[in-house]
């Protein structure tokens, strides 16, 4: 495909790692926030044609495992609820909430369809006008305009009966939230590649000024990501950490303007509670208030119960990027991606899935 | 979640638009890219296209990328 395959190439991408080789000196660590990041690199080996001064982290941009249970909990009691049909990307069905599992929810009865797009759940409240539309917005900074998009539709059609219940999150928050804890030390951010193509580089800005932490945004394919460490490693070495774009052709400094325009009409920031991190100002989406009859917040009321973590699970302290899918004893052998105990082997972006899918499970063991 | 693909433009109208994703036509959304043009490539992503792809910008990576190889 084009935009793809040229950045596949083998030849070239071999010649990157053995520039990369020959320029890494110390020893440095980087983590990549973005969970399609850590799924390309493992898909591609890129870990293990690194030199081994190279360290890469993989860190909490995996959107369904970072959604704190008592949501998830929440999302699944509101599918109970007479009357609604729930939309939700098909990510979201598999992961176990504290008692039970969209999943499940529908295997039980409740009305719960996977929409590709905000597109199908609003065509979903114009076919179904005596039901009301719950639309589970989750995603970060790529997703949430889509999903503003489509409340400013309804808006215009008047439609009535449909309803976002948002636990949106953002990506520079949380950076800054991880940094500020100091848990992990880092040299480098490879910085995600659609949410930039949103928010432009600017928002990351302060991760070199503040932290002196070099940043590249990169894209998706192998060339894109050897692009961004090579880019890591020169800013390292030259101690002058700034934020480079490794994407050009998807990222500009200042993002997709009308796309933030939509999402801040629609939206406002408030705090959020991650998986594994806790309670992060400022890096939340709620409905503003002129929106808020799109609110399943205000128009609907569940109480799921005290939420419960899995036990044993160690998806909290992977986010964080503390601990490796390897450290889990419950990795490969009680928890597979047929029986996942954790949303990171389930989602699509999850690191331990990514682990069980492109490594042997003796591989992950020894990492 | 946050995985967005190439897709061409072939037919606009208002904020619909028809593209071809790896030989497939589909309908998409334009209202977070109103500026595309047909024959334009968009990223696409949940079936919104988040943005328009810069194709100087790719040719130029590219270049870039064979320039800083070569003594490699
Ligand atoms: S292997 Fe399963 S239980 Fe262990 S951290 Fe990953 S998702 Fe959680």
């Amino acid at each position: 495909m084009k935009f793809i395959d040229e950045y596949c190439n083998v030849e070239l991408s071999q010649r990157l790692v053995e520039r990369i080789r020959h320029k890494s000196a110390r020893e440095v660590r980087l983590m990549e926030f973005c969970g399609g990041h850590t799924h390309a690199i493992l898909r591609y080996g890129i870990r293990q044609l690194l030199p081994p001064t190279v360290e890469m982290l993989s860190g909490p941009g995996c959107p369904v495992c970072v959604t704190a249970n008592a949501d998830l909990d929440k999302a699944i009691a509101l599918s109970g609820l007479p009357g609604v049909i729930l939309a939700s990307f098909g990510d979201m069905l598999r992961i176990p909430g504290s008692y039970s599992s969209l999943q499940k929810a529908k295997a039980e009865g409740a009305d719960i369809r996977i929409v590709y797009s905000a597109m199908d759940a609003l065509r979903l409240a114009r076919e179904n006008p005596h039901r009301s539309i719950i639309f589970l917005g989750i995603g970060f900074e790529a997703t949430a305009p889509t999903i503003a998009a489509s409340i400013l539709e309804a808006e215009g059609e008047r439609i009535d009966n449909y309803y976002v219940f948002s636990i949106h999150k953002l990506c520079p928050p949380v950076i800054r939230a991880l940094l500020q804890s100091g848990e992990v030390k880092l040299d480098g951010i490879v910085c995600p590649g659609h949410v930039s193509a949103i928010i432009g580089s600017q928002p990351y800005e302060f991760i070199a000024k503040e932290y002196g932490i070099a940043c590249a945004v990169a894209g998706f394919e192998p060339l894109d990501i050897l692009l961004s460490i090579d880019m890591l490693l020169a800013q390292i070495e030259s101690g002058k950490p700034e934020v480079e774009i490794a994407y050009r052709r998807g990222v500009r400094p200042e993002g997709n303007l009308r796309a933030q325009e939509i999402m801040g009409q629609v939206f406002e920031t408030c705090p959020a509670t991650w998986r594994g991190i806790g309670e992060v100002p400022q890096s939340g989406l709620r409905l503003r208030q002129e929106y808020q009859r799109f609110d399943t917040e205000k128009a609907f009321y569940v109480d799921p119960g005290p939420p419960r973590e899995a036990r044993g699970c160690l998806c909290g302290d992977i986010l964080r990027g503390v601990k490796w899918p390897s450290d889990c004893r419950l990795f490969g052998q009680v928890c597979t991606p047929e029986h996942p105990v954790g949303p990171c082997m389930v989602s699509s972006e999850g690191s331990c899935a990514a682990y069980y899918q492109y490594q042997s499970h003796e591989a992950a063991l020894s990492k | 979640m946050c995985l967005a693909i190439p897709a061409k433009v072939l037919s606009i109208e208002g904020y619909q638009a028809e593209a071809e994703i790896a030989g497939v036509t589909r309908q998409i959304s334009l209202r977070l890219t109103p500026e595309v043009k047909v024959g334009d490539w968009v990223l696409l992503h949940t079936g919104y296209a988040i943005n328009v792809i810069d194709e100087d910008a790719a040719k130029e990576t590219l270049k870039l990328l064979e320039e800083m190889c070569e003594v490699y």
